[in-house]
């Protein structure tokens, strides 16, 4: 379980499925069934069309580190110094996320290193989906 | 169509102080502010018949306040380049003939926090769902987030971002209302506290208070007012996203490519035909992506243009000669504040004032890369 005092998110009709997701271990993303493309965050139309045809699937969980801050305040349900990062999905979109079992130092997070998703529950309700650097081999 | 130089600036004025102001609340730091604009105008509240500010419901308290009966209200709130947005939906309100002479007001308490608007995300929000949870606390742990990759993808270096900072304090020396004047080395920056790496405590933009107006009217009016008249030649405005997470391209901001470009083909100048530039730097990385976004430098090549000292005092591009919003002020939409630093130098009254400045090309941000407005002026009607 996280440490309390994160903002919770509160899921609404178009993204509930997200976020059940989550709480069963799945990272849920969306396809456009005109272009093919995964998009992110979610919403029940393309946002390279604008068509209503689109489908949820699973992503594969695996990602590169494609930037962060390195907060160095306290805010509720963090200690710094803690990374606000974001991740490019395998299937293209990126996400906000935390990367956790590494020290939160610019030698240790860099720039397109490989990661994996990890969920952690936030509270009975919420999990969040964060990220961790891949296991050697995993890739 | 409307065509350059058909509006004009004729009043313009910024509140009476600037940085710490406990003593006024946001809709004083408003009034006080369109009270100066309109005395530089020479005009009276019952000569305004259009009114704009940052809404949410701020045009009717700013108009009640002031005694201003509009039949024209624009309340475009996205965030601290909207005055910019204000403009050119002011120009055009007036080219319409919706209205003729129009106040645009900005105040914010951003300091002292007397009377101010909270901003709270909203958890049912896409931000409030899927950046919240990861721990950003305001615009220092959220306008950054793309920096790395930009300085990846060019091989810009800590010391280039401390090099913004150091020749905006140059120009913020040459100018007695900037909060600090007193010069600065990469070295103080580069060891100045760090926020949230890899921005330092001097490559964020100042948190005060302090209010700016600007008043509009048609260019065939503007020669019987008392100032020169500053005339807007083009303007442009787009939006992207409220997540700084899903833009586009961290390299760059669909916003500015859009607004930037619809200006100045607008105004039908060339970046070579532009004397001045003011670029919102709410953060040091703002001016390389503005440089790159307008088109003033090639991609990748902002970084150097500014370490080569081309934006200096004396330089080819003079940009952000007030100080900025890391050195001058920034209430919090410091865009107001940009808007009366072209206006100035387009007066040929600004404290750094750019000798033979006559075209003026003032952009603006919003957000977190969320929204742009951009606005040329020139002080000769074309």
């Amino acid at each position: 379980m996280l440490a309390p005092g994160r903002a919770k998110p509160k899921p609404t009709p178009e993204t509930r499925h997200f976020w059940n997701g989550a709480k069963e271990g799945k990272l849920l993303l969306q396809r456009c069934g005109d272009t093919g493309r995964a998009y992110f965050p979610p919403r029940p139309f393309s946002p390279y069309t604008g068509s209503r045809n689109v489908s949820v699937f699973e992503a594969s969980g695996r990602a590169r580190l494609y930037s962060y801050v390195i907060h160095q305040r306290p805010v509720p349900g963090f200690t710094p110094p803690y990374a606000i990062a974001v991740v490019e999905l395998e299937e293209g979109p990126r996400m906000m996320t935390n990367i956790i079992g590494c020290e939160q130092t610019p030698e240790a997070l860099v720039l397109d290193m490989p990661l994996e998703v990890a969920f952690e529950p936030l509270d009975e309700e919420i999990t969040l989906p964060l990220f961790r650097p891949l296991a050697k081999g995993g890739a | 169509m409307i065509k350059p130089g058909e509006i004009a600036v004729v009043g313009a004025a910024e509140s009476t102080k600037i940085g710490a102001v406990p003593e006024l609340s946001q809709i004083g730091l408003h009034a006080d502010a369109a009270l100066n604009a309109m005395a530089d105008a020479g005009l009276k509240p019952t000569d305004i018949d259009g009114l704009a500010c940052v809404g949410p419901m701020m045009p009717q308290q700013v108009a009640h306040y002031l005694g201003v009966t509009p039949k024209w209200v624009d309340g475009t709130g996205v965030g601290g380049c909207s005055f910019m947005l204000h403009v050119r939906h002011a120009a055009a309100a007036i080219h319409a003939g919706y209205c003729t002479t129009v106040l645009i007001t900005h105040g914010e308490s951003g300091k002292s926090r007397v009377g101010a608007t909270p901003r709270p995300p909203e958890p049912e929000s896409l931000a409030g769902q899927f950046e919240m949870p990861y721990g950003p606390f305001g615009p220092p742990t959220l306008f950054p987030i793309p920096v790395l990759r930009f300085m990846k993808t060019y091989g810009v270096t800590d010391e280039d971002l401390a090099t913004v900072a150091v020749v905006q304090r140059e120009w913020a020396g040459k100018n007695p209302r900037a909060m600090y004047g007193d010069p600065i080395t990469v070295a103080d920056v580069l060891n100045s506290r760090m926020i949230a790496y890899p921005m330092r405590i001097l490559e964020c933009c100042l948190v005060t208070d302090g209010g700016g107006a600007l008043i509009l009217t048609s260019a065939d009016r503007a020669k019987d007012f008392p100032q020169k008249p500053v005339y807007i030649l083009g303007t442009g405005e787009s939006v992207e996203s409220t997540m700084v997470s899903q833009m586009e391209d961290f390299t760059s901001s669909r916003a500015f490519r859009v607004a930037g470009p619809t200006a100045m083909q607008a105004a039908g100048v060339s970046h070579a035909d532009v004397d001045h530039l003011m670029v919102y730097d709410a953060f040091a990385h703002l001016p390389l992506y503005g440089l790159e976004d307008l088109g003033f430098v090639g991609r990748g090549e902002a970084a150097a243009f500014i370490r080569e000292g081309n934006t200096r005092p004396g330089g080819k591009l003079p940009l952000n000669t007030n100080g900025g919003g890391l050195s001058y002020t920034h209430t919090g939409m410091y865009g107001m504040f940009a808007l009366q630093e072209s206006v100035r130098q387009m007066r040929g009254t600004a404290p750094a004032q750019v000798e033979g400045a006559e075209i003026g090309v003032c952009h603006g941000v919003g957000g977190m890369f969320s929204a742009s407005g951009t606005v040329v002026f020139g002080n000769r009607r074309p």
